[in-house]
């Protein structure tokens, strides 16, 4: 069993109408045994830029807090927030300067820029990004998200409409993996408020 | 084979180890107290490769007195705990200890508070946990008779039904066992269940006897 699916994870990001949203499984287990059904795998890095950590919970962990420490230094050089893009080439370049040992964590990376423009986007283990204009999926039950994603999103969705989209990719896909689920909790990120629900589901 | 376990009940949170020190096939000792006082309100719990569980609570628990010492102020369990981690995850990817280990603390303001920590650094606030091949038939246990803000009677009778059930499903289960607690008149053992006595030892070590022996000389 690979590093990457010690602890299990679930994540998904969906581009809306000026708008996007954020969701994770809330499942920490070692392998196959629970260890908690609250543990969190989606972080705020300011208002309206969020990062979700699927991968090696452990590295979850260590990534935020480096994460969190770089944008607080450019907060305090620059007196402005980071913008999403800017953000997303900062986690690539952290991941990739430890290419040879790298953090076991793929990332999601979701914001809205200044003028509300929503921006999504993922990366791999060591930092290769990818873009994208609909949505983007990580961790173990990536598989069946993708499955759920592409047969329920919809372009241009009103945030209430994309909170039930990814609500009901994120809960059926985690009931074709082991190792994620045990509810989830959903963010959606609007220019004047963010949303914030916990989605009970098989709570087995 | 190895288990601890913790519980955070009302106003206080309680750590249960096994003090068994194992080699190979041999029971070596069966009084080893693997559950540390960090400072007057803090508990950590240890188990994993012996060596690696020693040092690396020594460290921390001598790293968390320097900090009072040095600020007049204890640092809070959550600080506590996060400091463990960090020590942890900074060793994980150059030379790793192999501890597994469960925190509990009191805080006047948090009140208490019980945190789970493996050897790769996840660290999780719980209100129940378990490490070791224990966890694997009391966590269902703890998770079946658990209720928010429990008892220090209920959560003893929880405890003796986990020691209950290691002992009877356990292959190799360790026979004595201390609990030690948290509340706010600080941290303390709470009590022992024993088995076993301890009596090994060369014969050097058994205690002196109270009265001299008389010595009939034959002069």
């Amino acid at each position: 069993m690979s590093i990457t699916s010690y602890n299990g994870s679930a994540l998904v990001a969906m581009l809306g109408k000026n708008c996007f949203a954020i969701a994770s499984d809330r499942r920490l287990g070692v392998n196959f045994q629970t260890i908690a059904t609250d543990y969190q795998r989606i972080f705020e890095i300011h208002e309206k830029l969020y990062i979700g950590l699927s991968g090696l919970g452990t590295d979850v962990q260590t990534l935020y807090q480096r994460l969190k420490f770089r944008h607080k230094l450019y907060q305090l050089r620059e007196e402005r927030n980071m913008r999403p893009e800017t953000f997303a080439s900062l986690v690539s370049a952290m991941l990739y300067e430890k290419r040879f040992g790298p953090y076991f964590c793929e990332p999601i990376i979701a914001g809205l820029s200044e003028d509300n423009v929503p921006f999504i986007c993922t990366t791999d283990l060591i930092g290769a990004k990818q873009y994208s204009s609909d949505f983007v999926v990580s961790g173990t039950a990536s598989e069946s998200l993708y499955g759920a994603c592409e047969s329920m999103y919809k372009p241009d969705l009103e945030p209430d409409d994309l909170f039930e989209v990814i609500a009901q990719a994120l809960i059926s896909s985690v009931d074709r993996d082991c190792i994620s689920g045990w509810g989830g909790i959903v963010h959606i990120v609007t220019p004047d408020q963010v949303i914030t629900k916990t989605l009970r589901g098989r709570m087995d | 084979m190895e288990c601890l376990f913790g519980i955070q009940g009302d106003k206080f949170a309680l750590l249960v180890a096994d003090t068994s020190q194992v080699q190979s096939i041999v029971v070596q000792k069966t009084e080893e107290d693997k559950i540390m006082l960090l400072d007057s309100h803090k508990l950590l719990a240890t188990i994993g490769e012996n060596g690696d569980r020693v040092q690396f609570s020594e460290f921390i628990q001598k790293n968390i007195l320097l900090y009072q010492f040095r600020n007049g102020i204890p640092l809070s369990t959550s600080a506590a705990a996060n400091f463990t981690c960090g020590e942890l995850a900074h060793a994980l990817r150059k030379n790793p200890y192999f501890v597994n280990m469960m925190i509990a603390g009191y805080d006047s303001e948090e009140g208490p508070s019980l945190y789970y920590l493996d050897y790769i650094a996840t660290l999780h606030k719980v209100k129940t946990g378990a490490l070791g091949y224990g966890a694997y038939f009391i966590l269902s246990l703890m998770d079946k008779f658990y209720s928010k803000n429990m008892s220090l009677d209920a959560a003893l009778e929880l405890v003796d039904k986990c020691i209950l059930e290691i002992k009877t499903r356990l292959m190799g289960a360790p026979p004595n066992f201390v609990i030690k607690i948290v509340d706010e008149n600080g941290a303390r053992e709470f009590a022992w269940r024993k088995s076993v006595e301890d009596n090994t030892g060369p014969p050097s070590s058994a205690p002196a006897p109270l009265t001299p022996v008389e010595v009939s000389s034959q002069a």
